[in-house]
């Protein structure tokens, strides 16, 4: 895996921040030529996983989100997203579609299934008070 | 600052921008303060301003679809562009009758 391009983001659990990573990420790809989807694609799931880390992660403290993106020569993106917050107990049973542990916060308990029919590969990595890791990647392929 | 039209007891409102869970908490406050002043029969959330919604903007249409039930009225999901119709489709919100 030949690794083109590299960038590494940190920033605080701010709501306002969800739309400032997210666009970060999708200018940082541009460079691959992606289709205005794969844009979308990309925006959408990387939004996906930082208010997850906001919302869940540090819920009403706040804390610090990591984000690692890579783009390989063969026109892969691998955006990992990292927090240091409360952890998941049973990764399985939260990536099911439509679970949630906030209902009353109005959360459809999509982020997740939204994330894997976005992007090829979904990676969680997560223990209780020990932060949790998304690994999201994609091919981007241009075909207009 | 909702762009609202209210007319044969359809309340219209226009999202613009981009909904997320940092835009959805103003936005839930705004309509819900709308549907309980003018109580409409329906609801029309227009989406042809949208350019990005995520799963916070299903939860705000659920939220919404649950708000007019209360009062035994019904929510429909408009002009809505392509992009955002990918993730409206995988939320399986058709199926509650919404998309007009
Ligand atoms: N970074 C995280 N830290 C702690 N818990 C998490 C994290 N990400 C997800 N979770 C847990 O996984 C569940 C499912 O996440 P998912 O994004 O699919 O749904 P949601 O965030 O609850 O709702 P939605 O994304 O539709 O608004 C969450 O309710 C939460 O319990
Ligand atoms: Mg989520």
């Amino acid at each position: 895996m030949n690794i083109i391009n590299e960038m590494h983001l940190k920033f605080i659990s701010k709501s306002t921040n969800e739309g400032f990573a997210r666009s970060v990420v999708s200018t940082f790809i541009l460079e691959l030529d992606p289709t205005i989807n794969e844009i979308a694609d990309i925006k959408t799931a990387v939004s996906e996983a930082v208010t997850n880390s906001i919302v869940h992660g540090y819920k009403r403290e706040s804390g610090m989100i990591y984000i690692d993106a890579k783009i390989t020569q063969n026109k892969k993106v691998i955006i990992k997203i990292r927090d240091k917050g409360v952890g998941i107990e049973n990764v399985e049973k939260a990536m099911e579609p439509l679970f949630t542990t906030s209902q009353q916060e109005e959360r459809a308990g999509l982020g997740f299934t939204v994330m894997q029919s976005f992007m090829d590969n979904v990676k969680v990595k997560s223990a209780p008070n020990k932060g949790t890791t998304v690994t999201l990647e994609k091919q981007i392929i241009s075909v207009r | 600052m909702l762009d609202t039209k209210y007319k044969n007891d359809i309340l219209t409102i226009k999202l613009k921008g981009e909904i997320d869970h940092n835009s959805a908490s103003s936005l839930r406050t705004a309509i819900d303060s709308q549907i309980n002043a003018l109580r409409p029969k329906i609801l029309e959330l227009d989406f042809s301003g949208v350019g990005f919604m995520d799963s916070s903007g299903i939860g705000l249409i659920m939220g919404r679809y649950r708000s007019m039930g209360l009062i035994g009225g019904k929510i429909k999901v408009i002009n809505v562009p392509e992009n955002i119709g990918r993730i409206i489709s995988l939320s399986g919100i058709s199926a509650l009758g919404v998309l007009k």
